[in-house]
């Protein structure tokens, strides 16, 4: 792709949004998106990330147009946009269903937007050309849109969006209808895609690998509200709260007592073992220790005692449930092979760097 | 909470859209001028005259008339009567094409021309071919059976033609909803040990009944509102509908024909609403699964044997019915002279102005088709995709004139047009025109079209609209570009029925026509009532004749220039 674009990508502000929805079996009104408040930069690749229900897609809908936030005002470019009908926004959006014109064949499904800004016919060829190139799907131009498998028509919509050069690119979970190997390899390419163009890109989404795989920031909504936002590595290791932490990925909670500082990390004990936890709190007391299963390890000697309750051969790691007092930990062990195999009801031990730790204040 | 905001963007958002604000605009008018208006006067002068101020004195004279008394309780009788036969007969035939298997392509060919007949017929050609069947001069009556005096005229004559006339709109819709019974909810109440009629009675029927209901109102409103029957072989048996008639072109009682069709509008709205808001909603609350798989059909003779004869019997009967009417056109003088002759097709063409009766009513309906097809998708499109505060007034005024009654509406445009709007002169100029005929053929086909249009629209993901509006497009684009090729199929077949309805229309415009206008039902209906059923006939067999070639064509265009026909191509390939 020769990258030549005219549009500069955009960025876009929602300033203290909110959305109120009608409960249809109460009656009541509830807000669906609370107070939303966030600056996404031009250029960067932002994920709405959250559980059904959670604004998301909402919010995704009123940067669009198809919604009218009830507070708040959206800004792209930094012009409000509050009053414009989605046809009038500098946004192109790919669909769930992705949405393509059922009587139209691929090239004319592509160049729809094309026709619409009124662009001579020769531009519009070269251009559809060029980005069917880029989505590889260059000799399917006469082709009907049901004539293609779900990860073609994938792209044709990906292209169709791409192609009048938005200044906000909108996904509303593009990927949810492919299965999971296709998932995996139409993330990385719309990933690079969105590189290739530098263009301003919002995906909605509730899988938390996709979020990860593809995204400079992660917001992480819940019940209309904005949990918490950041990279990917932020969120991981430094869940601000239960919720955000056991949303992305799985997550162990262990209650434990802040006792002391000992340079980054903090000196606390869980069932009354001392174990070094990093975090800059300064307050004593009770706590939570948040761990990944596969930042722990399982030996017969380490930090914390613990009984074997569940040992699964998962191929790429051995997947542990002990108990160590009253709590629940999950293990991944991974590269299980050449290493002990623990047995539901051994005694063992398990230990974890501090770095790999965070502490959740309670 | 504050929901200002969203709501005032909203309708920032309209008025920012000139095409879709002057569409609403006009569509508001246009529904409140031609049909809400109209029943409005009716209802102002049922109960006030420029003499007597505000009375109810002409309820009560029309219900102290003996007369009018009985043509209610007539006018229940049959719709009850019609309501369950058409149903009973409705149900059998969607049970039995859905669930039991049949053979012979003869019986699947029955079917279809039974589904196919309500649609190309002239709603009240069975009356005529009851009176040639069963009447003093019957074929069936007096030269088989050598019964002279048989009176088919009354009750029982209105019942039967009325039957065989709704029953396939039942058939249509029960169809519809068995297909969409879950094949395995059956199966599982055969696995635990139900027989064949312990799975109807408990899991079939059950899952029917707001659907049973809902069929059994439809066809008693239906019933009740039809005049053309009625009036050709009711004799001396007066329903709402003919009195009412009889009460404005007979007696000449403006303000008493306006309160007798108060309370047939009652009725019919009172059905109506139980209907649409209480059992339609039903229905769909039980039956809105897709049948996960094919169902295993029943092939039992001791089922399908005497099932299948029934239903033949039936449908040969109506068949038959049918048959009558091209033969009451070529015989002499049916009953007593059975050459063939084409003297009565003659005569429609050199004595009785044919020629013209069929361009007059060719062309307006012509012109309401199109028109009503267009208004009709306009209308379910703003229904299903978009949200504004008038939406509601929309579909409810545009549904509310499936509940109208012909004769109510012909009388209401009679008193809030004939003196121009509230006789102020005002748009005075349209009464006694084509042009309010045309507008009364729209308002009647425009709730058929809009529902079927609903369905339509229904089908399509609203996100294809969507995303076309977000590539950039407004919303006239939207519509000419994406939904408007999507629901081709349903536009035509939505512009042919609304071409047939109104060339079949009668009960509002027999009212409202004007001597410089001649349509074809006007004449059969004047004829049949002389008792020239051979000039009847032959007017009915050429309308016949143009309602059938226009489904023909209809289907031909859809078959090679639908949009479906890309698709399903792609799909085989």
């Amino acid at each position: 792709m020769s990258g030549s674009r005219t549009n500069e990508p955009k960025g876009v502000r929602l300033d203290h949004i909110s959305k109120i929805y009608k409960n249809p079996k109460t009656g009541k009104d509830f807000y669906a998106v609370h107070d939303v408040d966030l600056n996404i930069e031009p250029g960067s690749f932002v994920t709405l990330l959250g559980p059904s229900g959670c604004g998301k897609t909402t919010t995704l809908r009123m940067i669009a147009g198809f919604e009218s936030p009830d507070e708040g005002e959206i800004y792209l470019g930094g012009e409000p946009i509050n009053e414009l009908t989605p046809n009038k926004r500098d946004t192109a959006m790919v669909f769930q269903s992705y949405a393509l014109f059922p009587h139209y064949n691929v090239f004319d499904n592509v160049a729809y937007g094309l026709k619409l800004r009124k662009l001579p016919k020769d531009e519009i060829k070269e251009k559809v050309t060029n980005i069917l190139k880029l989505v590889e799907l260059s000799d399917m131009e006469q082709r009907m849109t049901n004539q293609l498998s779900g990860g073609q028509q994938q792209r044709v919509a990906l292209a169709r969006a791409l192609v009048v050069e938005p200044g906000v690119l909108l996904f509303d979970e593009p990927l949810s209808n492919l299965d999971a190997k296709l998932r995996v390899q139409m993330r990385t390419e719309i990933r690079r895609i969105q590189q290739a163009l530098g263009i301003t890109a919002i995906y909605v989404t509730h899988d938390q690998s996709e979020a990860m795989a593809i995204s400079d920031n992660i917001i992480l909504m819940k019940n209309g509200v904005i949990a918490q936002m950041g990279s990917p590595t932020e969120i991981y290791y430094h869940p601000n709260s239960e919720f955000v932490a056991d949303f992305i990925g799985e997550c162990n909670f262990l209650p434990c007592n802040v006792t002391g500082r000992e340079g980054e990390d903090v000196l606390a004990t869980v069932y009354g073992h001392p174990v070094k936890v990093r975090s800059a709190t300064d307050k004593m007391g009770e706590a939570e220790i948040v761990l990944r299963p596969e930042a722990i390890e399982i030996a017969d000697a380490g930090q914390l005692p613990c009984k074997v309750e569940l040992s699964c051969f998962m191929g790429s790691y051995q997947n542990y449930h002990v108990r160590v007092g009253e709590t629940l930990v999950k293990i991944a062990d991974n590269c299980p092979i050449g290493k002990k195999t623990f047995q539901v009801g051994d005694d063992a031990y398990i230990s974890f760097r501090s770095e790999c730790s965070h502490l959740l204040e309670t | 909470m504050a929901r200002g905001q969203s709501a005032s963007l909203d309708r920032k958002k309209l008025f920012s859209d000139p095409v879709m604000m002057g569409t609403i605009v006009l569509l508001i008018v246009f529904l409140t001028v031609f049909i809400l208006y109209p029943l409005a006067v009716l209802l102002v002068d049922s109960v006030y005259s420029d003499g007597k101020g505000l009375t109810f004195e002409f309820f009560a004279a029309s219900f102290q008339k003996a007369s009018f008394r009985t043509a209610i309780s007539n006018t229940l009788k049959v719709g009850a009567l019609v309501g369950f036969l058409s149903t009973a007969i409705g149900l059998l035939f969607a049970y039995v094409e859905v669930y039991v298997k049949v053979k012979t392509r003869f019986m699947a060919g029955l079917f279809k021309v039974v589904s196919m007949l309500p649609v190309v017929s002239p709603p009240f050609v069975l009356s005529l071919s009851m009176i040639m069947l069963f009447g003093k001069a019957g074929i069936i009556t007096r030269h088989l059976l050598g019964i002279y005096d048989n009176n088919v005229y009354g009750f029982w004559g209105i019942t039967i033609v009325q039957t065989m006339t709704f029953f396939p709109v039942c058939y249509m819709m029960f169809r519809g909803l068995l297909k969409n019974i879950d094949p395995s909810m059956e199966e599982a109440s055969r696995d635990m040990g139900a027989t064949r009629m312990g799975v109807f009675r408990t899991v079939t029927l059950p899952l029917l009944l707001p659907g049973i209901g809902n069929a059994f109102l439809v066809t008693f409103i239906e019933s009740i509102a039809d005049f053309a029957n009625p009036m050709i072989i009711g004799g001396s048996y007066d329903t709402l509908a003919t009195t009412i008639y009889l009460q404005i072109t007979g007696a000449y009682d403006k303000n008493g024909a306006c309160a007798m069709a108060v309370v047939l509008l009652l009725i019919t709205m009172i059905m109506f609403l139980v209907q649409k808001f209480y059992l339609e909603r039903k229905t769909a609350a039980t039956l809105t699964g897709k049948a996960s798989r094919a169902r295993m059909l029943i092939e039992d003779k001791s089922v399908t044997l005497p099932l299948t004869i029934l239903c033949s019997a039936v449908a040969l009967f109506v068949i038959l019915m049918y048959i009558c009417v091209p033969f009451g056109a070529l015989f002499r003088t049916w009953g007593r002279d059975f050459t063939l002759t084409f003297r009565w097709f003659e005569q429609v063409f050199t004595k009785y102005k044919g020629l013209k009766a069929f361009k007059d009513s060719f062309i307006l309906s012509l012109i309401a088709a199109p028109i009503t097809a267009l208004l009709s998708m306009i209308i379910s499109y703003l229904v299903v995709k978009k949200k504004f505060r008038l939406k509601g007034f929309i579909e409810v005024v545009s549904m509310l004139a499936m509940a109208v009654p012909g004769t109510v509406l012909g009388i209401g445009y009679i008193r809030g047009f004939a003196g121009g709007i509230f006789r102020t002169g005002f748009l005075q100029g349209l009464y006694g025109t084509g042009a309010i005929l045309v507008i009364v053929f729209i308002v009647r086909s425009l709730p058929t079209g809009t529902r079927s249009g609903i369905s339509a629209l229904r089908q399509i993901d609203k996100s294809i609209e969507e995303s076309a509006y977000d590539m950039g497009a407004g919303s006239l684009k939207v519509f000419t570009s994406v939904t408007l090729p999507l629901i081709k199929d349903s536009f035509l077949s939505g512009l042919v029925t609304a071409f047939v309805r109104s060339i079949t229309a009668i009960s509002a415009i027999i009212l409202l026509v004007t001597p410089g206008y001649l349509l074809i039902t006007v004449q059969i209906n004047e004829f049949a009532e002389k008792g020239s059923f051979g000039i009847a006939c032959a007017f009915a067999t050429i309308l016949i004749l143009i309602t059938y070639g226009s489904v023909l064509l209809m289907n031909f265009i859809i078959k090679h220039f639908g949009t479906s026909r890309k698709v399903k191509e792609v799909e085989q390939a």
